[in-house]
């Protein structure tokens, strides 16, 4: 009995590395002293009533914040470790099957678990208030969506210290995530992780596609809409279209795996490159996912500090939208070396040049908007500026990549690594940065220190290109991808030294980041006014922190940057801060059914995991009782009076 | 938020639900049958499983999606075609890519 209790735990926890066993006692550590503070403080019934339950966008906005940036950390310190690893010849710091499994999840938890929930968390405290909604669409599937999201990132984590990490990387070719070839669990969680979240994605983008579409403030028609909101739809429509695939074509290799299938076997019939190809129909989009947003940010930041309405709208939208479609037609340019013939892959070749043209439209945009303009260098702005020559050179050596002969020589070597972080990191991470160091004062009611803003800045800057130059050098020598160690004969030690200190760079930027926000929670300067930028668009005409109702009247529109005309008009004396009568404002009621579900997900794919069927019964049995427990409830909503909302404007001094 | 929470607007009735279903169920059912009991193999196989699916389709687009009904059926038509372009690229795009494989083999 012991010892097949002994064997069973040997199996089941991950043994015998001392970074794990580190990782095993912080997370225990973390959890006790969570548990402990908050039980000491009496907090539990707050934390469960204000933000475990709530349906309210801001704070669910603000809770993928923290966990996207949760995820930004663990993600850094699996770069950070590789980067260790290979800054000189022969290290002997991991091990090949552990390096595998770093790079693995680092890949997997910087695109789906921090710069998917990043994305989101925008798009919750953004798109209501720049719409003057007060609440999207679907309140509960929204909730519902961030607890997929959550319990699927927590099961793909707990693959570190239970059971152990996937290690076929952050794409699980076959046939080396096969069961012939990965016998273990991992797999399992990377796709049960991804599954879990996956259904989330998809329910956030449908529900930002009906907020956008049926949402809008009275005369807010689209064409008057401000450009973030833009690119959330634009995002959304590849959401819809793109994450079936990706389940689908998940559920086909779990199908392999768990019931001994042939989708993507070599064997049987079974061919590898259909799952090759079907993930690139999700994977090409999803890069354009997450990037557009970004686009969007940018776009608000440069008109709001640049003094000035974005130069080409018409154009801006039309890029966007264009893009969202273009970009079902490129994929085959991730797998040029399959050798599909020359007609495929010339096709593509040409459609991945031709989503070039939208995206350098919008570049002489966003210079044209600045052009002559009154331009103040805040930290939203500086990371803007950084972006545009940084995303220039990302998208200039991905052309060279879409030259498909060429790319057989580029491919899966270091070139690629440097073009799609260049692309990542100077387009999605600086985008997204950007747009919290602009909406952090909307979130919580102060904005983050300029001085340590400013130190974060620079080294993430200077970081980056010395980190990622030099990679474009090593895949011209030579060096592959995925590579766990090099010997002194191949002469790539100079240039990966100073891509390790680059790296480090940017993880000391995250630390100035980290203090940068601990600092200004106790000192940052508050914002009282509610417009701390003088800023353009209807996000702005309310109250910071906005107030759980956001708008005590809905706004009406009639132009582009509402928020802009109406304080012209109010300067010019044309009107006055009109004050129309408050009627009592319809709310959505928290639930528990949403985190209580995404639970019981999470128990189902955890016994899918280990194939322990009672558990994954137990699990998908409690999903469907929330389900039905919902379908039932009847009393979802209240009112807020009019005494109330009184009450609350008056405390950010604004009486009505 | 939604703001017909009483639902006012019902969509489709229980009887139009309970039809979609079982047909949805039947025609996932014959393909399984027809492959587990080699009823028939090969092109004709293929053509059978092929066609199920694109009644299925239809069935869950009248009778889950409503694609009929809707204030604004433009949107409706507008995510409809789009939607059809991409399913097209997806099996027309596959089975270009992949007809290489044929070649090789
Ligand atoms: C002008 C725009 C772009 C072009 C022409 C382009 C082209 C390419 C090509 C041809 C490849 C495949 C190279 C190979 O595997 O040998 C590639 C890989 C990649 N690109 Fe881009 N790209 C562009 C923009 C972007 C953007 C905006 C992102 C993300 C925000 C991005 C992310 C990636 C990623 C993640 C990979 C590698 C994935 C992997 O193999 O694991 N690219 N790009
Ligand atoms: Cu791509």
């Amino acid at each position: 009995m012991l010892t097949k209790l002994k064997d069973f735990a040997s199996t089941f926890f991950v043994t015998g590395d001392p970074l794990i066993y580190g990782a095993d006692v912080a997370i225990v550590l973390t959890t006790i002293a969570i548990v402990f503070v908050l039980t000491y403080f009496k907090k539990w019934t707050w934390l469960w009533k204000e933000w475990l339950t709530s349906v309210d966008h801001k704070k669910i906005g603000i809770m993928y914040l923290i966990a996207s940036l949760l995820m930004l950390f663990r993600g850094g310190v699996d770069a950070l470790l590789m980067r260790t690893q290979l800054a000189l010849p022969n290290i002997q710091f991991l091990q090949a099957d552990h390096y595998n499994e770093i790079f693995t999840t680092h890949g997997t938890i910087m695109i789906l678990f921090m710069a998917m929930p990043m994305m989101f968390a925008l798009f919750n405290i953004v798109v209501p208030l720049q719409l003057g909604a007060r609440d999207v669409a679907y309140p509960f599937l929204n909730a519902l969506s961030f607890w997929l999201f959550f319990f699927g990132a927590m099961l793909f984590n707990l693959s570190f210290v239970i059971g152990g990490s996937p290690d076929a990387g952050w794409l699980s070719y076959p046939p080396l995530s096969e069961m012939s070839h990965s016998p273990g669990v991992g797999e399992n969680f990377y796709i049960w992780g991804i599954q879990i979240s996956g259904i989330g994605s998809l329910a956030t983008g449908i529900n930002f596609l009906v907020t956008i579409l049926k949402m809008r403030a009275p005369g807010m028609k689209l064409m008057n809409m401000p450009l973030f909101s833009w690119s959330v739809l634009s995002t959304s429509v590849m959401i819809i279209f793109a994450f079936p695939i990706l389940t689908i074509t998940l559920a086909l290799l779990f199908v392999d795996r768990f019931l001994g299938a042939h989708f993507f076997t070599m064997t049987a019939g079974g061919n590898p490159m259909m799952y090759v190809n079907l993930i690139w129909m999700w994977g090409h989009p999803e890069v354009y996912i997450v990037v557009i947003p970004a686009f969007g940010i940018y776009s608000e930041i440069v008109s709001t500090f640049s003094k000035k309405k974005i130069f080409g709208y018409k154009s801006m939208v039309f890029s966007m939208m264009i893009i969202s479609v273009l970009s079902f037609f490129t994929w085959v340019h991730h797998f040029f070396t399959m050798g599909a013939g020359a007609d495929v892959n010339t096709f593509f070749a040409i459609s991945t040049m031709a989503i070039g043209i939208p995206t350098g439209v919008k570049i002489f945009n966003w210079l044209f908007t600045m052009f002559r303009g009154r331009i103040q260098l805040k930290q939203p702005m500086l990371w803007t500026l950084a972006f545009i020559p940084c995303f220039v050179v990302g998208g200039a050596t991905g052309v060279m990549l879409a030259v498909a002969p060429a790319d057989y020589q580029y491919h899966n070597s270091y070139f690629l690594i440097a073009h799609f972080h260049q692309v990542l990191i100077g387009g999605v991470v600086f985008g997204y940065l950007a747009g919290i160091y602009y909406w952090w004062p909307k979130m919580f009611g102060f904005k983050l220190d300029e001085k340590l803003g400013k130190w974060a800045f620079w080294t993430w800057n200077i970081g980056f290109y010395v980190c990622f130059m030099p990679q474009y050098a090593l895949g011209f020598m030579g060096m592959t991808r995925r590579v766990y160690t090099y010997g002194w004969d191949m002469g790539w030690a100079p240039l990966n030294l100073v891509s390790s200190i680059g790296a480090f760079l940017m993880g000391i930027g995250f630390i100035f980041q980290v203090w940068q926000i601990s600092y200004s929670i106790k000192y940052g300067e508050r914002d009282t006014t509610g417009d701390p930028w003088n800023a353009r668009t209807l996000e702005w005409s309310i109250p910071s922190p906005a107030p759980m109702y956001n708008f005590a009247t809905v706004p009406h529109v009639s132009e582009q940057d509402a928020w802009w005309a109406e304080k012209q008009a109010r300067e010019a004396g044309k009107r006055a801060a009109a004050a129309p009568a408050l009627e009592p404002i319809h709310m959505p009621k928290n639930s528990g059914i949403p985190i209580i579900m995404a639970a019981f997900w999470f128990v189902a794919g955890f016994g899918f995991v280990f194939s322990w069927i009672w558990m994954a019964v137990a699990g998908l049995l409690g999903v469907a009782a929330c389900l039905l427990a919902r379908s039932f409830q009847y009393d979802t909503d209240y009112y807020i009076p009019v005494d109330e909302i009184k009450r609350t404007e008056a405390s950010f001094g604004r009486g009505i | 938020m939604e703001h017909e929470t009483t639902q006012t607007h019902a969509h489709g009735s229980v009887k139009s639900y309970v039809t979609g279903f079982a047909l949805s169920i039947v025609l996932t059912i014959i393909p399984i049958v027809l492959v587990l009991s080699h009823a028939l193999a090969g092109k004709p196989l293929i053509v059978t499983i092929v066609l199920l699916a694109v009644l299925q389709f239809l069935i869950q687009l009248f009778f889950f999606m409503h694609v009929r009904e809707g204030e604004q059926p433009r949107y409706n038509v507008m995510a409809l075609i789009l939607g059809c372009v991409i399913v097209f690229t997806i099996v027309a795009g596959s089975m270009w890519i992949m007809s290489f494989n044929a070649a090789v083999q």
